[in-house]
């Protein structure tokens, strides 16, 4: 039994991975590898909808910070959406949000990848 | 709600899949103390990160430590004790980081102490070498006034 869950969704350029549950330093691993996947099919433009995440310790948040630069490094971005309150007042107190996007709603994020490749 | 068992006490196992259940433990204590939603987040936002950094520095992933954790709730002050036996906490990440300095240079990890600090209202180290160490932190709790008049 697992507390955290990753799924995967690619649509047209864009891959999206929800996060489920609880993202500590138990669960951070997932995420981790979640990632790393991504990278490894060369998928830069990510968006990260965080619709059922109860729970993010700084374990959770150091998995952005470790690969938002390899990312962009490759033209892409990873845009959070769908936080909770809770959630959200985790990203603030760290600051986040002076270095990531995020949105109310995954399609925001997803048009903004889009209008992105237009510019 | 009212009149909880002042101090509470538990030990667990220094592994990361007992995080959940620490959570649980400091959650419910807060909860009975009388904090809100928010703010019972919080306290267990602060002492996982604690709990963390401990599995992670102190004992260095080893699975076969204890992490002992005391509650005591008095008057409107709710006082955490998280003590360990393993390698003593470095003063030098008792350092505020500088947030922007960190974010803009992508760092990994460091972030707990300062998200421990935020959320709660007093964060202390009583290290002794050798022995043990101890992190212990303070959430003051604002109940509603009473009419009564001190």
């Amino acid at each position: 039994m697992s507390d955290f869950k990753v799924h995967q969704r690619d649509g047209e350029g864009v891959s999206v991975i929800e996060l489920k549950g609880y993202l500590d330093a138990h669960t951070a691993t997932e995420l981790e590898s979640a990632f790393q996947k991504l990278l490894n099919e060369k998928k830069y433009n990510i968006v990260v909808n965080c619709r059922d995440l109860s729970y993010i310790s700084s374990a959770g948040l150091g998995v952005f910070m470790a690969y938002i630069e390899d990312v962009r490094k490759n033209r892409g971005d990873i845009k959070l959406t769908n936080m909770s309150a809770k959630v959200y007042n985790v990203f603030d107190l760290l600051g986040f949000p002076i270095l990531y996007e995020i949105f109310k709603d995954e399609k925001e994020a997803v048009i903004r990848f889009k209008e992105g490749k237009k510019g | 709600m009212s009149n909880p068992s002042k101090k509470i006490s538990r030990t667990f196992p220094s592994r990361t899949e007992q995080l959940l259940e620490v959570r649980e433990f400091v959650s419910e204590a807060a909860r009975e103390f009388g904090f809100d939603d928010e703010e019972v987040a919080n306290i267990a936002l602060a002492v996982d990160e604690a709990c963390t950094n401990i599995i992670k520095h102190a004992y260095q992933y080893a699975r076969d430590k204890e992490i002992q954790i005391t509650v005591n709730r008095e008057h409107d002050v709710f006082e955490v004790r998280i003590t360990d036996e393993g390698r003593p906490f470095d003063p030098a990440h008792l350092r505020t980081p500088n947030l922007q300095d960190h974010l803009t240079h992508y760092r990994k990890g460091g972030l707990g102490v300062y998200l421990m600090r935020r959320l709660m209202d007093a964060v202390e180290y009583n290290i002794k070498p050798g022995s043990r160490n101890e992190v212990r932190m303070v959430k003051n709790l604002f109940r509603a006034p009473s009419n009564t008049r001190k």
